[in-house]
């Protein structure tokens, strides 16, 4: 492949180059220029070159490139008409922009460490803007002032109550059946089954069952939110909103927040009743009881103070799943995958803060004497 | 409308610096310049929804920037804008979309907002479609329907992002002839984001040139004159088509 008389040489390429074959690599030419170091000059013989397409003009370019930086003249007349014009035309046009990115040297453990940090700081900051211009856009509601359109609230409350009803009954029904079978098989050791109703029916109001319908709200409706959002981001449909000087956390943020507020804890009744159904279920078929000492001893064991906490729980759940997708959503970049960022992270930081208030109210119960 | 030494950029990013220039009221101005070069950054300051680095937009005296938000969204809803996909909002019908500005900001009777959005639509040559939703249209429609949306509260200035991409000549063409009309019999003022040479020698009578090299303006002035005896060589190259004579 290479031929060489005093100070220059010539590189024969033969045969077929498309990019369907195997090619030759780069490295190879280099390992070719890197044993003749003398060479000034590089000639092209192309007599037994079939066919080609990019596969060799970007090989040329990148050989014009090497023997740039060793200082070799490259003779390009021996190449096709053809690729001598298509490198040119890569050559002669402007190039724009920065000409990519550059290239960065791997951080170290601190800096790396630095920005996280300052990333924290940086969404810590974006969130508490959040919740300050959703407090505003709450007073404005509150005043009667704020701009958002009637028939969306209720859309949005028919799309998150109503259609949740089938998948958060059947998931309470479930959860209810699991508590009473771990309740049975405990209980039945000391022939006590009848206080597997105190068992379901407690855990399902205080907690069960609003944990449950505000998971199964935060993948179904936070993220929703998120994608809706984030694709209306996309498309300008917000700037669009901002423009005509409407406040997007009044128009779209809003209605979200009060439709979750309003509905979850309705939901959240609804998953109530189905779990202590589910706790009858077993109570009933496995432990033996009759319906109705199942469910007296359920009213005699819930008291107003446990479906009070558990009401306060599910309006709070409500609140972070709708404002977790709406914020993940105004976050949103602007192009298809952050949208799909945007709905993944909707629902990983709903959770995460669900899980954070339950512990919380949890212990906030405990001090105030609710329990 | 005056631009006083405006920086724009985004994050670390600067995208354009020190950009000066006028708007005089009733005239179509154009921002020109190759692709990536800024033109909508550009915009989205002068529309009030980017902040610049430095410098100062006036409207009327105004200065946008410097106002609170309550004061600077009065400012801005003298403006209708027309972004380059059309950004309709995709949950509401057509007419609900040109309706909406009209119910935040009016007070009008429902019917009389219909009546409104359906003029609107004719005047885009878009009349009976006002309960189609925008998926249901084709892009250059959604174009036409976001110019309409932009008139709705009929503004005192009009922004068109790139009004003619991806329009068909004729379309493209209607669409040029209705920015010279609305001028004529409203007297809006028009800004027009747009590279399209035939459209800027048609519609317009100022311009700004943005260049993506030097990140800053290198003319200003009648695109006409511009093209003629323009000192910069990049100028007069845009303008013709590359051959700078
Ligand atoms: N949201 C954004 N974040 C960061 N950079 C952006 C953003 N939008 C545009 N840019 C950059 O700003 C430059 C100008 O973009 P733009 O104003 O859209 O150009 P055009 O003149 O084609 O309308 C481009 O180089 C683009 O990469
Ligand atoms: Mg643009």
């Amino acid at each position: 492949m290479h031929s060489r008389e005093a100070g220059s040489a010539t590189l024969a390429l033969g045969g077929s180059w498309r990019l369907s074959q195997r090619l030759p690599r780069l490295a190879r030419a280099r390992e070719l220029l890197d044993a003749a170091p003398d060479t000034t000059a590089l000639d092209f013989d192309t007599a037994a070159l079939t066919d080609w397409d990019s596969g060799l003009v970007t090989f040329v370019a990148g050989l014009e490139h090497l023997c740039g930086v060793r200082g070799i003249h490259c003779r390009p007349d021996g190449l096709p008409e053809g690729l001598r014009k298509l490198l040119e035309l890569a050559r002669a046009l402007p190039q724009t922009g920065r000409g990519g990115h550059a290239m960065q040297p791997a951080p170290s453990f601190i800096s790396r460490l630095g920005s996280d940090a300052l990333d924290l700081i940086q969404s810590t900051g974006e969130i508490m803007a959040f919740f300050g211009e959703g407090t505003l856009a709450l007073r404005n509601f509150l005043l009667g002032r704020a701009r958002f359109r009637r028939s969306d609230l209720w859309l949005i409350m028919q799309e998150s109550g109503a259609d949740a009803l089938p998948i958060v009954g059947l998931v309470s029904f479930l959860v209810g059946i699991i508590l009473g079978y771990i309740g049975d098989q405990q209980l039945r050791q000391f022939g006590a089954q009848i206080y597997i109703a105190d068992l379901v029916g407690l855990a399902t109001v205080i907690q069960m069952g609003a944990l449950v319908t505000a998971i199964v709200l935060s993948g179904r409706t936070g993220a929703a939110f998120a994608a809706r959002i984030g694709t209306m981001q996309v498309n300008e449909e917000i700037d669009a909103l901002r423009t005509l000087g409407i406040s997007p956390m009044e128009f779209l943020v809003l209605p979200r927040m009060l439709a979750l507020i309003a509905m979850t804890p309705l939901l959240a009744i609804y998953a109530d009743l189905l779990g202590i159904l589910g706790g009858a279920f077993v109570g009933t078929v496995v432990g033996g009881l009759t319906l109705s000492a199942y469910l007296t001893e359920t009213q005699l064991a819930i008291g107003w103070n446990h479906i009070i906490q558990g009401l306060i729980a599910a309006t709070v759940y409500g609140a972070i799943v709708a404002a977790s997708g709406c914020l993940r959503g105004m976050q949103c970049g602007r192009s298809a995958a952050a949208v799909g960022q945007a709905t993944t992270s909707a629902v990983v930081t709903s959770i995460v803060f669900i899980v954070i208030a339950a512990a919380v109210l949890t212990i906030l119960f405990d001090a105030v004497g609710l329990s | 409308m005056r631009i006083e030494g405006i920086t724009l950029g985004y994050g670390d990013t600067l995208v354009q610096q020190d950009l000066s220039f006028d708007i005089r009221c009733g005239d179509v101005f154009v921002i020109m310049g190759g692709s990536g070069c800024g033109k909508s950054t550009l915009m989205r300051c002068l529309t009030g929804l980017l902040a610049p680095w430095a410098g100062r937009v006036l409207l009327q005296g105004e200065s946008l920037w410097e106002r609170a938000p309550a004061g600077r969204s009065v400012l801005m809803r003298r403006n209708g804008v027309m972004y380059q996909s059309g950004a309709l909002w995709s949950s509401m019908t057509l007419e609900e979309n040109i309706c909406l500005p009209l119910e935040q900001y009016t007070e009008l009777a429902p019917e009389q907002m219909r009546a409104i959005a359906e003029y609107k639509l004719a005047l885009v040559g878009l009349a009976g479609y006002g309960d189609y939703y925008p998926s249901e249209i084709s892009g250059g429609m959604r174009k036409r329907v976001g110019v309409a949306r932009a008139m709705a509260l009929d503004p005192d200035t009009l922004f068109f992002d790139e009004p003619s991409a991806g329009l068909d000549p004729i379309s493209a063409r209607r669409l040029d002839e209705l920015i010279l009309e609305l001028r004529d019999s409203l007297g809006t003022t028009m800004v027009v984001v747009t590279h399209e040479l035939d459209s800027i020698f048609t519609i317009a009578d100022d311009s700004v040139f943005l260049d993506a090299e030097t990140k800053t303006m290198l003319a200003t002035g009648n695109p006409r004159e511009l093209r003629a005896a323009s000192p910069v060589v990049r100028v007069r190259a845009f303008l013709n088509r590359g051959d700078a004579g």
